[in-house]
């Protein structure tokens, strides 16, 4: 059923019984053309755009849990385009256009809201870098306008912009940028998979990727053995298990990334604010609650928790950017694993093995890519050559040196 | 979350800094290799036991090797990275 203002007033009027479930459940088949491991929101995605762009439909999303139980309801759902080496730009320049369209392109409500993220700066230099990164947005077409101190005071009165350790010298003003529902993004996706006779197919865990002569010939799952002519990776988080499965080491190491949401309060905060010298970034949801993380906790889990000196650290952050906020009540927090990549970019590429292709590495950033991670793998599992905006992403960057190492931190994986 | 160094005690989490499995302490002898590539970049990451290298920076700057679960975060052993278990050394990561 397509879904209007209408049909909401008529639903409205009539008790709300005419709603229909939104996917179909169907039992896995024998056989499919391509078979995606993982359906979160860049499986889901990919699956949307191998049926919608290049026509494909005999497709499996096969997932372990339920539709959208990993890293896609475990973010702080923010969406931007503000990168600046050439290979991640491009990309998420694009994810940002499609984000746009998105919600006419699948009929559906992600609540994708384009408030502006506001980076703060507190330095001379820094002010230089974040000039240069703004330089860098707008060549690629995007947006990016450099605020005083002023100018981010009209915007965000609230902060404390003379703290001692970092006072504010300005901030880099992105008016696209803002925030999504993200279960709405992998629902969204979800149905329009379905809609064009995609099987979505929940708890049922992939346990080998068979591969005969160095091709890929299906999987073993907990629901019986599929065949399948392709098969596509998107498993974040898990990437390695997965991966394992073929033979495969990943430049990868998981590590845990909190977040922490505050009970419902008036509307506050406008914008999304970020505070990277005090490692700290908060938005406001449209239920009210502030959504806010920080870093890493710096070493390897898959724990989908995190520990207490990080939580201590980011509300220290917190309290010294916007001291108003410090009568507001922790209702919860969480962590998500986060696959972290040597340069802190993603892979979208095939493997040595046939047929086989693999999309990982997200580290903090996978739910803004969401749209162009679908849309790019979808292109590569379906044409078998890399997306024009995705090229880079190679998978043996790290090997050749061809590395797209954003922050300059080198090849340290929890320093991204 | 605290961790036992061998030559300090009990100590905050805080004070150390993480470098990845412990094998990082293998260097490969000479230039540029893949065995490099392996060192600096691929990881078998494990979900559940693992041996990882701390740095104490903020106590002895001992390096200590740390028998860890990656699921369940709970420690099991720690030791200086000189008197590791024979098994964990030159292991793939």
């Amino acid at each position: 059923m397509r879904y209007s203002g209408l049909s909401v007033l008529k639903e409205g009027l009539f008790g709300n019984k005419g709603w229909k479930p939104v996917w179909r459940e169907p039992e896995p088949k024998a056989e499919y053309d391509i078979i995606i491991i993982g359906g979160g929101g860049h499986g889901l995605a990919t699956a949307y755009y191998l049926a919608k762009n290049h026509g494909l439909t005999n497709i499996a999303v096969l997932e372990k849990g339920y539709l959208g139980s990993g890293n896609v309801g475990r973010n702080t759902t923010i969406v931007r385009a503000n990168y600046f080496l050439p290979g991640n730009s491009e990309f998420y320049s694009h994810s940002l256009k499609l984000w746009e369209g998105l919600e006419r392109d699948l009929n559906y409500n992600v609540m994708h809201s384009q408030r502006g993220i506001i980076n703060l700066f507190h330095s001379d230099g820094q002010r230089d870098a974040f000039a240069r990164r703004g330089n860098a947005m707008v060549n690629q077409g995007d947006d990016a306008e450099l605020l005083d101190r002023e100018g981010v005071r009209r915007l965000v009165p609230y902060l404390d912009f003379e703290q001692t350790r970092f006072p504010i010298y300005g901030g880099l003003y992105h008016r696209r940028g803002g925030t999504a529902r993200h279960d709405a993004v992998a629902w969204g996706f979800a149905r329009g998979a379905d809609q064009r006779g995609v099987d979505l197919i929940q708890n049922c865990e992939v346990t080998g990727i068979d591969i005969v002569d160095g091709r890929v010939t299906g999987v073993q799952t907990t629901r019986g053995a599929i065949r399948a002519k392709k098969v596509g990776i998107i498993a974040a988080g898990r990437s390695g298990q997965v991966a394992a499965m073929a033979g495969m080491r990943l430049p990868i190491e998981s590590h845990i990334l909190q977040a922490y949401v505050t009970e419902g309060l008036k509307p506050v905060i406008d914008h999304v604010v970020t505070y990277g010298m005090g490692h700290f970034y908060i938005s406001q949801s449209d239920k009210g609650g502030l959504v806010f993380g920080g870093d890493l906790d710096f070493y390897a889990s898959y724990a989908a928790r995190g520990n207490l000196p990080m939580l201590e650290h980011v509300m220290e952050a917190g309290m010294t950017l916007m001291p108003m906020i410090g009568k507001a009540k922790i209702l919860r927090t969480w962590g998500g694993i986060v696959d972290m990549t040597p340069d802190g970019s993603p892979i979208i590429d095939k493997t040595d093995v046939g047929g086989l292709y693999i999309d990982c590495g997200w580290n903090y950033g996978g739910f803004k890519a969401t749209p162009a991670s679908g849309w790019c793998m979808a292109h590569l599992i379906a044409t078998g050559e890399p997306h024009e905006v995705a090229r880079r992403f190679r998978l043996d960057r790290f090997r050749t040196g061809h590395l797209l190492d954003e922050e300059g931190t080198g090849s340290q994986h929890n320093l991204h | 979350m605290r961790l036992n160094c061998p030559l300090c005690g009990d100590r905050d989490l805080r004070e150390f800094t993480y470098y990845g499995a412990s094998v990082y302490a293998d260097r490969p002898e000479g230039g540029w290799s893949e065995a490099w590539d392996d060192l600096l970049h691929l990881r078998d990451n494990p979900a559940g036991e693992t041996n990882d290298l701390w740095y104490h920076e903020l106590g002895c700057s001992a390096w200590i090797e740390v028998s860890r679960n990656t699921v369940t975060h709970a420690i099991s052993d720690t030791r200086l990275l000189a008197e590791r278990k024979p098994a964990a050394k030159g292991a793939k990561a």
